[in-house]
């Protein structure tokens, strides 16, 4: 049998089944509030988010793997760009695009132009701390920790802090090797 | 008669997460399914191991005179295998919708603890449904 033919990221998002759009952003905005009422402190909700997205991602990578039949990547730059042209318009509806790479290829940003996530958002002053899609770079975290790949992830730009674009820094930082751990009796 | 006589899924430590049989055939108890399970998972990493290649991702196909022992490995490190009849060639397909149907009815129910026996009764029923149209199909053939 021939194998599976890599499916692109609009393939899989036409057929997904989906709900209306708003009430997805209506449902994380509700759901930081509620964080925010209940942590009191912008630091703490940064945490939460980002443990709650990292519980998504552990979950979701497979459904990921499952249904958009991508193989193993070569390097890090072909996973940055399966990331962001695959996975988030599998799961977000919109594509990134990667730039920023340094040298050694192990760092590079995930540049969002648009996030459904922050339609209707705007930052009070009293939450200035506070990044919003947190979620999102636990989920790429989560995701990318279940194929043996230990990151980073920052937050660089932010629209809701005034910037032009939404900018998430991801750097490897160690590749765990998948072989398992062979002791020989010492 | 069945084309498929059992499906096993083993976590990424080689423990059996799910198991079950379909037709009389080789039916197991747990005791021995879990043996199973832990041995064709040290089997599985040592194939690895032995590969004069690198970059080998361990047996997928194990064929015996009475059964044939088909394995899938998701990126995760997840296994799914199904003993077959000798001679069964669509396997890939039902063993990749399977890993489908797991990421559906399994990872995505909030109550599933990752990595432990799993107990969804909605990722049985599209199981159950996946096998007997995989059957159809076969006995068409």
């Amino acid at each position: 049998m021939a194998p599976a033919v890599p499916r692109s990221g609009d393939a899989i998002f036409a057929n997904v089944e989906r709900v209306n759009s708003e009430l997805f952003t209506l449902t994380y905005g509700a759901i930081v509030r509620q964080l925010l009422t209940d942590l009191e402190e912008v630091e703490e909700v940064n945490k939460q988010l980002d443990q709650m997205g990292y519980n998504i991602g552990i979950r979701l990578i497979d459904e990921f793997l499952a249904k958009s039949n991508v193989t193993r990547c070569v390097n890090f730059r072909e996973t940055a760009e399966v990331i962001a042209k695959v996975g988030f318009k599998m799961f977000l509806g919109v594509t990134a695009t990667v730039t920023n790479w340094d040298s050694e290829g192990t760092s590079c940003s995930l540049i969002l132009e648009d996030n459904p996530l922050v339609d209707f958002v705007e930052l009070p002053e009293t939450c200035q701390g506070l990044y919003y899609c947190n979620i999102l770079s636990g989920v790429v975290r989560g995701a990318l920790e279940m194929v043996s790949m230990k990151t980073e992830i920052t937050w660089v730009r932010d629209m809701l802090r005034g910037d032009d674009a939404f900018e998430l820094q991801v750097k490897l930082l160690k590749q765990v090797p998948e072989e398992y751990p062979y002791k020989d009796d010492e | 008669m069945a084309a498929i006589y059992s499906l096993y899924i083993i976590n990424k430590s080689g423990g059996l997460i799910f198991y079950k049989d379909y037709g009389l055939a080789g039916r197991m108890d747990t005791n021995d399914s879990l043996r199973l399970a832990s041995l064709w998972h040290s089997m599985h990493a040592i194939s690895q191991q032995l590969s004069p290649i690198s970059g080998c991702s361990g047996i997928e196909l194990l064929e015996a005179d009475t059964f044939d022992l088909h394995c899938f490995q998701s990126l995760t490190g997840t296994k799914f295998f199904v003993v077959s009849e000798p001679g069964t060639h669509h396997m890939d397909n039902l063993l990749k919708h399977i890993y489908e149907l797991y990421t559906d009815y399994v990872l995505k129910n909030p109550f599933y603890e990752m990595e432990m026996p799993i107990r969804c009764e909605l990722f049985d029923i599209n199981l159950a449904q996946a096998i007997q149209k995989d059957r159809v199909a076969y006995l068409g053939r």
